[in-house]
């Protein structure tokens, strides 16, 4: 980069003689071209991620309310919102069932997508496309898709129960979204069909770095199918399997729509994460204060799953 | 708009040649000219908005389906017209009127005329954002106590519904003919109606419980009817009437699927005849009437106890409502548009048109003449409670822990005293 730009530089400055020799001059106009063409990324970055990120953390601390649009007023409420959503009997809900959807989410998504991206290793007839077809749950809005589920799980006239009870295997519907024991794990469910693709796609990627040779040289040694897995595949897919795993971690603790989709929350708070009630406090009771609060735990903690993603990546790069 | 901003930051590349013998400069004058529309966006390029003409005003409503979309359009142009301005009408979404009206608050750029939903009024009027009636010019008297109620913040009228609404008892006739059951008006024979009348996959009654206000509003006529206050919703009197709500479902004669149902999900389900009895209102008339072959009656919702108590029915409708937003000249026509709008003729008409009550009970009887069906609602309609009378902008606080005490209940996590003891914590 340096070089070109002198380069480039020189032959201008050989025809037409230079006017007055400033010493530092060409420097001090490089570094305000540097400048400037960093100008626009970090305008860009300080205006749609600084900006948003510095005034939810001031809302945390304010009386934030509807008021505060019309007369511009957000008195200091220093750690009162804090104070109140983390007091409040929903919080410990809200947190239970935040790690039980995160863990249940990446588990089950993280299993069947390196299932699917190992099955779609070998080739055979109709292999890409339906590779392809796994890809559907991702093209599908996400409200569209909830809708359609929650059709589909409706206890009396939904789908999947008409199954189950012509099939003999249940008498009477399963009400998989409006009992507060099954709610959780069937919105989980419904999450993992969405986030199968996401994990089989970057898997399946990682897949095709390995080398055949690899396995043909394990073979050798005896090395096949579950060794070849477990000794080979697996070792050189760790780097691409941290990523997943982090992404999916960071994507999941922050799942609004599916949940407003199925259940918004309900029934009695059964599947109310951090998110949704971040999402109700400021969009439903308007209380935005309250929201930046909730919100904001959940940007920390999402912060140290970051955090142990760059450490984790730190010590591949140095070993 | 975007043209000019091109146009500002177009000069500042052609001034390049001015300075030669510096190659360098040109990368600066181009990276310039990367920064200048980001410059000159931030400066301002999309300020100037509502800058219309002084005969037009803006309207925001939420009529995005019809009837109610040209019935309202129609009312209002003709208000309008006698006024001599022209309206410039946007309908947006009913779930995010609030998000934009707090939008444009913020960049001061309120329409001039605004409807709300009623139990949002008193909480936009304490922000400042609305002008009082009475500086408008729009009369305020005739209307119901409840109507009043819900348009009154701090002693002042700032928004007046001209329809009303609220919820009854909606019933398939022929399944009652069929199980001899004749239509409820005590909580008992609720319960006994909704147990006969479950059969295959048909359950007796069919409400909406979910965990949002449609769920609070639906329980609002039982928790009202019975004497219960929203100043202290953990009393033996609120547990009575979440306890027959709770019961049905634990009976089986109404689906647990009643956590999830929105009220135009149980007016499907009504619809479909797997339900015989369902708890809704009058918006759902036109759909109800299309269906072939459905014959369905509509009662005021039962009491506990008809002797002594009467039933209270929660009061449903939009407010219309004129925002502060600095033009005087433009607030007093707004004004007068409005009390156009809200004139005897217009207020019948749009009754009738849309299924819904007037708010002057004087127009309840001429309107009964159009519409004799809608009897029930109009009876109800009269004495109709509205939901910020008391808390004011406190109520929706109250709301959320109303439906959640619902969602404890009726899901069986716990007893209808204890549900509503645990969800007075959300208060």
């Amino acid at each position: 980069m340096t070089t070109t730009t002198i380069r480039a530089a020189s032959p201008a400055l050989a025809t037409a003689p230079p006017p007055v020799r400033r010493p530092g001059a060409r420097h001090r106009n490089r570094r305000l071209v540097t400048l400037l063409f960093l100008g626009p990324a970090v305008l860009y970055l300080l205006l749609f991620y600084g900006y948003p990120v510095v005034q939810n953390v001031v809302m945390g601390f304010q009386h934030y309310t509807i008021s505060t649009f019309f007369t511009g007023e957000a008195p200091w409420a220093g750690l009162d919102n804090y104070r109140e959503v983390v007091g409040s009997p929903l919080f410990r809900t809200a947190l239970l069932n935040t790690a039980l959807f995160t863990v249940g989410s990446i588990a089950g998504q993280f299993v069947l997508g390196l299932a699917v991206a190992v099955f779609f290793r070998r080739r055979f007839p109709l292999s890409g496309f339906l590779r392809s077809l796994i890809l559907l749950p991702w093209l599908i809005p996400l409200i569209a898709a909830s809708a359609v589920w929650k059709w589909i799980l409706d206890t009396e006239s939904g789908v999947l129960n008409r199954v189950l009870v012509g099939a003999g295997l249940v008498d009477t519907g399963v009400p998989w979204l409006s009992s507060t024991s099954l709610a959780l794990v069937t919105v989980i469910a419904v999450n993992v069909w969405i986030g199968i693709p996401f994990n089989a796609v970057i898997l399946h990627g990682g897949l095709q770095g390995i080398p055949d040779e690899l396995y043909e040289a394990g073979a050798l040694d005896g090395a096949t199918r579950w060794r070849a897995f477990r000794h080979i595949t697996w070792p050189m897919l760790r780097p691409v399997v941290t990523v997943v795993l982090v992404l999916g971690v960071v994507y999941t603790l922050k799942v609004l729509d599916i949940i407003l989709g199925l259940t918004g929350g309900g029934p009695a708070n059964a599947t109310q994460t951090l998110a949704t009630q971040s999402y109700q406090l400021s969009f439903a009771t308007f209380d935005f204060g309250q929201g930046a609060a909730v919100s904001n735990i959940l940007i920390v903690i999402s912060l140290i799953f970051a955090a142990v993603y760059l450490r984790l990546n730190r010590r591949a790069v140095d070993e | 708009m975007q043209h000019r901003c091109a146009s500002t930051t177009g000069g500042a590349p052609g001034r390049a040649p001015a300075r030669p013998g510096r190659p360098v400069s040109r990368r600066a004058v181009t990276a310039a000219g990367l920064l200048a529309p980001l410059a000159a966006l931030l400066a301002g390029c999309g300020a100037d908005q509502g800058s219309t003409s002084p005969r037009t005003l803006r309207v925001l409503d939420t009529y995005t389906n019809d009837p109610d979309r040209t019935v309202i359009g129609g009312a209002l142009d003709a208000a309008a017209k006698k006024v001599g301005v022209t309206l410039e009408r946007v309908s947006v979404a009913g779930d995010s009127l609030i998000q934009r009206v707090l939008q444009q608050g913020s960049s001061g750029t309120l329409p001039d005329i605004l409807m709300l939903d009623n139990p949002d009024l008193q909480q936009i009027a304490a922000t400042t954002a609305l002008r009082p009636f009475d500086e408008v010019g729009v009369p305020t008297d005739g209307y119901t106590e409840g109507v009043t109620s819900a348009g009154t913040y701090d002693g002042r009228v700032y928004g007046l519904a001209p329809t009303v609404n609220t919820i009854a008892l909606f019933y398939d006739v022929r399944a009652l003919d069929e199980a001899g059951v004749a239509p409820p008006t005590t909580w008992s024979e609720l319960r006994e109606a909704a147990g006969a009348l479950t059969r295959g996959s048909r359950y007796g009654l069919a409400f909406c419980g979910n965990a949002t206000y449609e769920g609070t509003w639906q329980y609002l006529p039982f928790f009202w009817s019975n004497g219960a206050d929203e100043r202290d919703i953990a009393t033996p009197e609120a547990a009575a009437g979440l306890d027959l709500l709770a019961g049905t479902v634990a009976d089986g004669h109404a689906s647990t699927s009643v956590l999830n149902w929105s009220q135009a999900d149980v007016k499907d389900q009504f619809v479909a005849g797997r339900a015989a009895m369902m708890v809704n209102g009058p918006w759902q008339i036109p759909e109800l009437e299309s269906v072939e072959g459905l014959e369905y009656a509509v009662v005021t919702l039962p009491v506990r106890d008809p002797a002594g108590q009467r039933p209270v029915a929660p009061l449903g409708g939009e407010v219309w409502t004129v925002p502060a937003t600095g033009d005087r000249s433009k607030e007093r026509l707004a004004g007068r548009v409005l009390a156009e709008f809200l004139s005897d003729e217009s207020l019948v008409s749009m009754a009738a048109k849309r299924s819904t009550v007037p708010g002057r009970p004087a127009l309840i009887e001429p309107f009964l003449e159009r519409r004799p069906e809608m009897a029930a609602f109009a009876d109800l309609v009269r004495g109709a409670r509205a939901r910020t009378a008391e808390l004011g902008a406190e109520w929706p606080a109250t709301a959320t822990a109303l439906y959640t005490a619902v969602q404890l209940a009726v899901s069986g996590q716990a007893t209808a005293q204890d549900a509503l003891a645990e969800a007075q914590e959300y208060v």
